[in-house]
């Protein structure tokens, strides 16, 4: 055994470099025996290198890692778990067709019997209050349930450090209260924990410590509870973020809506997807409504039928500016004044190996003439004008949509659907990995589009987001939409209860209860 | 000890480089295999890319071989970019010379003796027309049963090819032609004029330069064609933007069979004059290596249809000249082919040997 008060976790000077971008410079990095250690950064700011790093999967260039006062070499992840480092990534690694247990069981060396398994996960789970049934297979479970059986596995092995990545993005406000009591428990019995994220709150609530990064570069270690979010911004970002004044819609509750949904059913595209049932949904100009849930609710399925992706609506079921629009195309939609960004940026959004010019005439096409071709020059400007209004860092209209960081890519499509003066703009996570200053950016254009008498529908997971620019609030849950509530009506515990499916009148059609019918 | 580095964006110089790295890596590896068959390199070398060259009449045949290889790549070209797999345009190229030297048979046969602008058109355009049959049957397959039009396009190259035999064995075989397995000779009214008198160059080789112009006009200028390789690249992006997958499909198909349907008219009405089993010698295949020696670009594509094209006619001389296998052509055409893809890496990735001090 170590002696006492030597660190679980010491990494001193770790450096990265990848081809482009030195992702990790001397960075260090201490964490206590049974000690919550927050890792703070925006994104590309290091942190997922240095996780990396810790676990096995990538190799740093230089820098000592040692793990209860012995220098060690992390050599592959399999390597980190037989050292007692255990980690849950941000996005899942579970067979959807497998059960919980044949999932855990997996990952395990051979030496235990499927039964046994299943016998150890209900002792762990019951252990630190996580509610999971080993027998159940992965696609019926939620995505928080999904969550439990990841911690279950990483658990199983008896670590003495956790690393959980960014663990709150998928969770409902209740689900992390009780993620970060199991998280308490487990420190509380001596594993120490690395918790990545940018959510300043959770940090705060959580952690006793807080290594904050920025440019791959270490910019401090506070405590988080002695903070205030303008100190731990200024060390993330350099600078606080501009504040955002959100003013009063002037939309007029009696004018005709912009968009309108009544009755949308769907039937799932794939096995694993979700069914719309009976939504019902207003947009009126000037306004900006938001829609939150938890991913993996329906999200997806009501964006492709909105947008035209997916025409399949029922005829009647969508209506913009008072025509049926239901079966129409995307660009069809789109001629018609929908103007839609959508989650993925690289792939959907953008073509990532053509050009940013290139890459406006997927949604603008004022360049192509009525025989069909193309007038290079207009492309080429009205690119390099949105990479001016919107700040985006870029090589300039030639430069590759593959060669741009996710948060500039995100303001270069959002600038080009704002610029295109839409009647309807659909947003899916307008600031989903994109960094501080870049979100307040976004956020403020999409007001000022507001204010300039278009229709905003926002579909996001972050509820601080929705709480600051939207004027009306739905939450999605099982594919079905809850009634609207006023923003100012809002309180996260309310909405947190509605992401649980559990709204007024919730079994009878929402279409009754949304107060816009009639 | 060399390693692979990735760089940090694909290298535009590379791209451009790498089928000339490619060429002078296959003409290397072509020396050491004359050595080792026992015959002087140079003098091999020499077959297969200066005596092709040398003077108007060998020139003239290099650029009559290279016209049907170029009008197929380019449509293959249109074709892979929208990222459907066509690789049955032999198949394609043989029903375009049954459509079009059908055609020219049947104003034979009949006596009708047209205007050369009119009969020529109609020749071509019923070429064109069988081509895009038989690749229309690979779109419906795939647009209603989603068989993979890899091997759908395979497969008919081989029907195609007992379609062909079909005829001239049977019903089109030429009565007074001592039942040889031959058509009689077209009249000549439907032949492609001479380009240079004296040889047997005819117009199809600036028809494919147009086409070549055209091809560049509709992949790079036009909304459709922009529309068809956001498909091939990104097909979300495509759905996203409203494109229609089966529009891309059809139409991808479609041009690249009727390029080569207009491709298999053009050799019937031009060099050959009648229809045998043998109108074609495999430049179906030899197209798709055209297509990527010459980067999917048109006029990379006019450049390495050439190129294939000396190699085609340097294994017929070394075979004369040399009297080694005709099948040599076929050893450089795959040897080409896999270097082109090796060097590829090279756009991708940059070679560094590896450093023995960790950088401080």
């Amino acid at each position: 055994m170590s002696p006492p008060g030597t660190p679980r976790l010491e990494l001193s000077g770790i450096s990265k470099q990848y081809p482009a971008v030195r992702a990790n410079d001397k960075v260090s990095l201490r964490v206590g025996p049974g000690e919550i250690h927050a890792v703070l950064g925006e994104n590309g700011a290091g942190k997922s290198t240095l996780m990396k790093v810790i676990y096995g999967a990538v190799q740093p260039d230089e820098g000592e890692i040692r793990f209860n006062g012995e220098p060690v070499r992390v050599s592959s992840p399999a390597h980190a778990r037989k050292l007692g480092i255990s980690m849950v990534y941000q996005h899942f690694s579970l067979f959807d067709t497998l059960t919980a247990a044949e999932n855990v069981w997996l990952g395990l060396d051979k030496s235990l019997k499927l039964p046994q398994v299943a016998e150890r996960i209900t002792q762990v789970a019951s252990a630190y209050g996580l509610d999971v049934d080993p027998q159940r297979p992965v696609h019926t479970l939620s995505v928080g349930e999904r969550q439990r059986v990841e911690i279950v596995r990483a658990l199983l092995t008896n670590p003495q450090l956790l690393i959980l990545d960014e663990p709150t993005s998928v969770l409902t406000p209740q689900a992390v209260d009780k993620l970060f009591v199991t998280l308490r428990k487990l420190a509380a019995g001596g594993c120490s924990i690395l918790y990545i994220s940018h959510k300043l709150d959770e940090i705060r609530a959580l952690c006793q410590q807080c290594t904050v990064l920025r440019g791959g570069k270490r910019t401090g270690v506070v405590d988080p509870r002695q903070e205030d979010n303008a100190g731990l911004s200024r060390l993330m970002i350099g600078a606080e973020p501009p504040a955002l004044v959100h003013r009063e819609s002037k939309a007029d509750p009696a004018a005709l809506p912009v968009l309108s949904v009544r009755a949308l059913s769907l039937a799932k595209a794939d096995p694993f997807g979700t069914e719309l049932k009976a939504i019902a949904l207003d947009v009126r100009a000037g306004e900006i409504v938001g829609i939150a849930g938890v991913s993996g609710n329906g999200q997806q399925e009501l964006l492709a039928a909105l947008s035209g992706e997916d025409p399949r609506a029922a005829a009647g079921s969508i209506t913009l500016l008072g025509s049926d629009i239901s079966r129409a195309n995307a660009r069809a939609r789109r001629n018609a004044g929908l103007h839609f960004v959508p989650e993925e940026r690289l792939g959907r959004g953008a073509v990532p190996t053509l050009s940013l010019a290139q890459n406006t005439l997927l949604t603008r096409t004022a360049a192509v003439s009525s025989l069909g071709f193309i007038a290079p020059k207009p492309v080429q400007a009205l690119a390099a004008s949105i990479i001016e209004r919107y700040q985006v860092k870029a090589g300039g209209p030639g430069a590759a949509a593959k060669s741009l960081s996710g948060g500039n890519l995100q303001k270069f499509i959002v600038g080009r659907e704002i610029d295109a003066k839409p009647r309807l703009l659909i947003v899916a996570q307008p600031t989903w990995g994109v960094d501080v200053g870049a979100a307040a950016l976004i956020r403020g254009e999409m007001l000022a589009l507001r204010d300039a008498g278009c229709a905003l529908l926002v579909v996001s997971e972050e509820l601080e987001e929705l709480f600051e620019i939207s004027d009306r609030l739905h939450v999605i849950a099982q594919g079905r939409l809850s009634p609207s509530m006023p923003v100012a009506e809002a309180t996260i515990e309310r909405v947190g209860e509605w992401m649980s499916g559990l709204w007024p009148q919730a079994g009878a059609t929402a279409e009754g209860a949304n107060h816009a019918a009639a | 000890m060399l390693r692979l580095e990735a760089r940090p964006a694909p290298s535009q110089r590379m791209a451009l480089l790498s089928p000339l790295i490619a060429i002078a890596v296959t003409a290397l590896l072509a020396a050491v295999l004359f050595a080792a068959l026992g015959k002087d390199p140079v003098r091999g070398l020499a077959v297969f890319f200066f005596e092709p060259l040398n003077g108007l009449r060998a020139t003239s045949e290099v650029l009559l071989k290279a016209t049907p290889l170029i009008v197929i790549a380019l449509g293959l070209a249109v074709c892979y970019r929208a990222n459907v797999w066509n690789i049955g345009a032999e198949g394609q190229y043989l029903l375009g010379a049954v459509a079009g030297g059908g055609m020219a048979l049947w104003l034979t046969a009949n006596g009708i003796v047209l205007p050369k602008v009119l009969s020529l058109t109609l020749v071509l355009l019923c070429g064109v027309l069988g081509g895009m049959f038989w690749a229309s049957i690979v779109a419906l397959l795939r647009d209603r049963f989603n068989a993979s039009e890899i091997l759908v396009s395979l497969m008919l190259v081989y029907v195609a090819q007992q379609v062909v035999n079909y005829l001239v064995f049977g019903p089109w075989k030429d009565p007074g032609g001592f039942n040889f397995p031959q058509t009689r000779t077209f009249d000549a009214s439907t032949w492609l004029p001479p380009l240079i008198e004296r040889t047997r160059l005819h117009i199809g080789f600036l028809l494919a330069l147009l086409a070549a112009g055209l091809t560049w006009l509709f992949m790079f200028r036009s909304y459709r064609g922009f529309a068809l390789q956001v498909g091939g690249l990104a097909p979300a992006a495509a759905r996203y933007a409203g494109f229609s997958s089966r529009g891309a499909l059809w139409l991808a198909l479609g041009v690249s069979g009727g390029m080569a349907g207009l491709a298999g008219a053009m050799e019937a009405a031009g060099p050959l004059r009648q229809l045998t089993p043998h109108i074609s010698t495999g430049l179906g295949f030899t197209a798709i290596i055209v297509v990527f020696v010459g980067r999917l670009h048109p006029l990379g594509i006019v450049a390495a249809g050439v190129l294939l094209s000396m190699m085609l006619i340097g294994g017929e001389l070394a075979q004369s000249r040399l009297g080694l296998p005709n099948a040599l052509s076929s050893v450089f055409q795959g040897l080409l082919l896999v270097v082109l893809l090796a060097s590829d890496t090279l756009i991708h990735y940059r070679v560094r040997g590896a450093r023995k001090v960790v950088a401080g």
